[in-house]
């Protein structure tokens, strides 16, 4: 009887873990795989320099997925995805620096607080039709507002930053989140991953086609009966609260937290231009976006050392132009170019 | 007997344009009914207010029993409703078996059956050999086939077909005759449709509704319509000879 039970509550779990990888090719599992599995190895292969580039990496895939769920899924353009990394940052460190509470406990006051401004940020654009470039004008709005608020709000330290007690550790203790890169490394890669098989488990959903047909054509998708107001209050929700996450994460990499740092719009942009380089609204090019534009500037960095070249701002100038080239050459993004080349198809037939 | 679909002294007023006026009609159920007139004689304008695109200014709308009048246009496809747009409006990007899915999960929330129904359906529009290109890449007739298909996945009691032939070849608009009429006749499916091509027309619609201006000119039998003076004015804006 108590197997019986237990195996009828484990059951569905079983069907969602086989119905994610049913419909996959041989040839993506494969792509998976080695990926995973070279992800998993490389603490132990490269220097902590480069394990802390690769931790900014997988910051920006998981960051990039999560707006991916509101551009790429329902056709929502946020441009102010920086307010919930701001918001996640905040709360979780002023709980533990002011009491103590784990940042995985601090995550679960995170929640609700992310998702309330989104649903907030999402009711006032929605009921009140403010779309497209409007829409993205209220994100910026919001993140800016918060940017200013945080900015005067003595509790937090206002512009002064707050700084998170920094100690030797004499190992790593992942419940407090305090140790070194490789943990923190573990635990961004693990936070990806999460976030790359949500993103594939909504899609294919029942809610994920209806992001689509809102993204393809609201007016058609209306008429198809489907109640796109409640449909898009989901995507600005789930997104902010899977964005809030790397806010958490931030605050306990960095160690410190400025509002002018967490919450300006340069940090928005950074988020959203992974996915947009490696291929809006698929599920591979947020990860390829963030090695392509990491990788990027980690290559500009070193050619530029190496021919001992130092003029003030030429590196920026020299990684526009290449972004300018990537999308120029590849509109839709790296990633579907690259899948057609590699014969990977992320259809979902 | 009780209507499936009827408006009372619907009216619509676009500033200084009464695009409706006053229009009553009622449809039953298992009808095929088509309302024609001439370009700008608030077809469309008449079929958005049902189908909850736009609210009608005055006049009642009811559905089932029920009214649906100033519903949106979500809530009226729930009720039963589903539509085809004049100018085909599929999802674009996406394939054309997505496209069906989509309208089958209204009522279907798993995606797998859904998906099993959508291929009852493109098999039953001569869509399902086309099940995995890219809606985009559609002629034009396989496109309007498409909304179609869409629309029948909602499960609806009562389709509206806005100018579903415009642009077919005669063969083309034969073979969607048939379609309709076989929806309407085997799955006892209630049609209206806007149409220009008589030829449409004459061979499907039970009763017609002639609009021009705004204002119901004329309704009844199709074969009784042609002969309607009023009818003939309109449309060639001659006397009757």
């Amino acid at each position: 009887m108590a197997a019986k039970t237990s195996a009828s509550f484990v059951d569905p779990f079983i069907r969602i873990a086989v119905s994610l990888f049913e419909d996959v090719s041989r040839q993506t599992i494969a792509l998976l795989g080695i990926l995973l599995a070279s992800l998993l190895i490389v603490p132990w292969l490269v220097n902590d320099y480069l394990l802390t580039v690769l931790i900014v990496v997988l910051y920006f895939a998981f960051t990039g997925q999560a707006w991916n769920i509101m551009m790429g899924f329902a056709g929502q353009l946020s441009l102010g995805h920086a307010i919930y990394v701001g918001l996640g940052a905040y709360i979780a460190a002023v709980l533990f620096a002011r009491f103590g509470i784990a940042p995985w406990i601090g995550f679960l006051a995170v929640i609700p607080v992310a998702a309330a401004c989104g649903a907030t940020i999402g009711f006032l654009a929605f009921r009140f039709r403010v779309a497209g470039v409007y829409f993205a004008i209220l994100t910026i709005a919001f993140a800016e507002f918060a940017r200013i608020g945080f900015d005067h709000l003595d509790y937090v330290n206002a512009s002064a930053g707050l700084f998170l007690p920094v100690a030797q550790y004499a190992r790593n203790d992942l419940w407090h989140l305090r140790g070194n890169p490789t943990m923190f490394y573990y635990v961004i890669l693990a936070a990806a991953a999460f976030a790359f098989v949500v993103c594939r488990a909504l899609l294919k959903s029942r809610i994920g086609y209806f992001w689509l047909a809102i993204r393809e054509d609201e007016q058609a998708a209306r008429a198809a009966g489907i109640d796109t107001f409640r449909y898009k209050m989901a995507a600005v929700m789930i997104s902010a609260v899977i964005t809030s996450f790397a806010g958490v994460f931030y605050a306990f990499f960095y160690n410190n937290l400025f509002p002018e740092q967490v919450f300006n719009i340069s940090r928005s942009i950074e988020i959203i231009l992974g996915p947009i380089i490696g291929g809006i609204g698929t599920l591979f090019g947020p990860i390829l976006g963030a090695f392509v534009l990491t990788g990027l500037a980690e290559l500009l960095n070193a050619a530029m050392a190496a021919i001992g070249f130092d003029l003030p701002g030429a590196k920026q100038v020299f990684y526009g132009i290449c972004l300018l080239l990537v999308v120029v050459a590849l509109p839709e993004g790296v990633w579907p170019w690259l899948a057609r080349r590699i014969g990977v198809s992320e259809s979902r037939q | 007997m009780t209507a499936l679909l009827s408006l009372k002294r619907v009216s619509k007023r676009f500033r200084g344009l009464l695009a409706v006026d006053g229009v009553s009609f009622a449809v039953s159920a298992g009808d095929l009914f088509a309302i024609i007139g001439p370009n700008g004689a608030g077809k469309t304008t008449l079929f958005n207010m049902i189908a909850g695109a736009i609210v009608p200014d005055q006049g009642s709308i009811n559905f089932a029993g029920k009214p649906i009048g100033g519903l949106p246009a979500d809530a009226v496809c729930r009720r039963g409703i589903a539509r085809t747009f004049q100018i085909v409006r599929p999802f674009p990007a996406l394939t054309v078996e997505d496209n069906v899915i989509i309208g089958a999960l209204l009522h279907i929330r798993d995606v797998g059956k859904a998906r099993t129904r959508a291929g009852e359906i493109l098999r039953s529009l001569d869509l399902f050999e086309q099940r995995n290109r890219i809606a985009a890449t559609l002629t034009l007739p396989d496109r309007k086939r498409l909304e179609v298909a869409r629309a029948l996945a909602t499960e609806p009691r009562l389709l509206l077909l806005d100018e579903v032939m415009a642009g077919l070849r005669p063969t083309e608009s034969d073979r969607m005759v048939a379609i309709l009429r076989s929806l309407n006749r085997d799955n006892g499916l209630t049609i209206v449709l806007i149409e220009h091509v008589m030829r449409a027309v004459m061979a499907l619609a039970s009763n017609v509704l002639v609009l021009d201006h705004g204002i119901a000119i004329a309704q009844g039998k199709p074969e009784a319509i042609v002969r309607d003076s009023a009818v003939v004015q309109s449309y060639l804006g001659a006397e009757p000879v």
